[in-house]
């Protein structure tokens, strides 16, 4: 059976922060690049070619691309064929604290949520699954919360329409409006449980932004930019660069839609060990 | 700073000079020092606040990367800091109408600036102090003095928005 030492993983935690932190993800590069040949909004087009500008310099100065370098979510899945040696939480959370302390980037975690307090580097979230095969793959993405802030969630009848949906989906990037860094991406979770839901529309976010969409990702994205809020909310044709859907089978009495919002600023890096 | 009267939203502008960083709990205290009449920890009267948190700053850098965080957050606290004499804000996004009111009472003006763009708004800041709150990290007030740092007018000093039209 293949081993894999918990200090392979810390060491691994720590590059996949300054990776994620310092380059800005190609797939969300590439659609932004599309993006500023696209729009013809003078402003709008000057606002994304400050984006680019940014993530160059970015990633030249080994610079944060944004000051909120997130809340740290780790998604690891771990090949049944593989052994970790060692406390497997205990390294991802060593590798979160050493890599945002390495690379000076912010300590916006507080310990207690009511009472707050001083700030530190960590603890991340982390979601394990247990997949086949002899690997272990870590996607690491740290969430910003100005855009966090404006996720919702909503528990819809059975019976709703799929109109009813795309309606509560759009309105949702419309209440976000020009304060969560638009032009956005929009992770959606349809289905499972409230919970589950949730998790999903934040794992919408790890998919590749470039990738095709499926009709109803394409007619919600139409109907986004037709609100015309663009970037930074001074108007133009994007508002959100990409819709991504992921979906699970849900109860006979629900469906739990979640619409999780990132900023333009989609960061995130994954390797395989 | 008297110009800043004759400013119109929608308009760019590089600011040079001081401005003073603080975001949600920095303003939890600054509202409550004027409440219960204590000392503010810096001269609110004709100054610019950046609802700003850095990341902490790199070796060998002035400072990190530097942003604005949403504006709206701050709401419940400044038309209380316009009343006490805040001339300007930074930001991003849009404002209440209570604020959009106060700030055309106090004849103030917010300001946006490039959102998620901290790594390149860094350049233009020149001298990082920090002043005060410190057990705050990286909500601590800061005072820096930033060189042709851009701004658009969001809300002017007569309260039009640039939001308005959009």
């Amino acid at each position: 059976m293949k081993e894999i030492k918990t200090a392979k993983i810390t060491e691994a935690v720590i590059e996949l922060v300054k990776r994620a932190n310092f380059s800005l993800r190609r797939d969300v590069l590439s659609i932004l690049s599309s993006a500023y040949r696209i729009e013809i909004n003078k402003q709008a087009k000057k606002i994304l070619k400050a984006i680019l500008d940014n993530a160059a310099y970015a990633k030249k100065n080994n610079l944060a691309i944004c000051q909120d370098t997130g809340f740290p979510i780790v998604f690891i899945e771990v090949g049944i064929d593989v052994k970790i040696k060692g406390d497997l939480k205990a390294a991802i959370n060593k590798g979160i604290k050493e890599g945002y302390k390495k690379y000076s980037l912010r300590n916006s975690i507080i310990k207690d949520p009511l009472l707050r307090g001083k700030s530190q580097f960590y603890p991340p979230i982390i979601h394990i699954d247990i997949v086949g095969g002899s690997k272990v793959k870590i996607m690491f993405l740290p969430k910003g919360f100005g855009c966090e802030n404006k996720s919702q969630l909503k528990m819809f009848k059975p019976t709703a329409d799929i109109e009813e949906i795309k309606e509560f989906i759009v309105d949702v990037v419309k209440n976000a409006g020009p304060d969560a860094c638009p032009p956005y991406f929009i992770g959606v979770g349809i289905g499972g449980t409230a919970d589950y839901a949730c998790i999903m529309a934040k794992q919408a976010l790890l998919i590749n932004v470039t990738k095709k969409n499926s009709k109803l990702e394409e007619d919600l994205l139409r109907q986004i930019n037709k609100s015309g809020i663009g970037p930074m909310g001074l108007g133009g044709k994007i508002t959100a660069l990409a819709v991504k859907i992921k979906k699970y089978p849900t109860h006979i009495a629900g469906l739990p839609v979640s619409v999780n919002i990132s900023c333009h600023a989609l960061r995130g890096a994954t390797v395989t060990l | 700073m008297k110009n800043f009267n004759t400013l119109k939203a929608g308009q760019e502008i590089f600011f040079s000079g001081s401005i003073y960083t603080a975001r949600d709990q920095a303003h939890k205290r600054l509202a409550e020092a004027i409440k219960t009449g204590r000392r503010l920890p810096f001269e609110l009267k004709g100054t610019i606040i950046y609802y700003c948190g850095p990341t902490k700053t790199p070796e060998g850098k002035i400072i990190g990367s530097c942003g604005p965080t949403t504006s709206s957050r701050m709401d419940e606290f400044t038309p209380l800091l316009l009343c006490s004499g805040l001339k300007g804000m930074i930001g991003k996004g849009g404002r209440s109408q209570e604020v959009r009111n106060a700030i055309k009472k106090h004849k103030a003006i917010y300001f946006v600036t490039y959102a998620g763009c901290g790594a390149l708004l860094s350049r233009y800041v020149k001298k990082v102090k920090t002043i005060a709150y410190t057990d705050l990290g990286p909500e601590a007030i800061c005072k820096l003095e930033v060189k042709d740092f851009p701004l658009i007018v969001a809300i002017d000093a007569n309260g039009r928005s640039i939001y308005d039209e959009n």
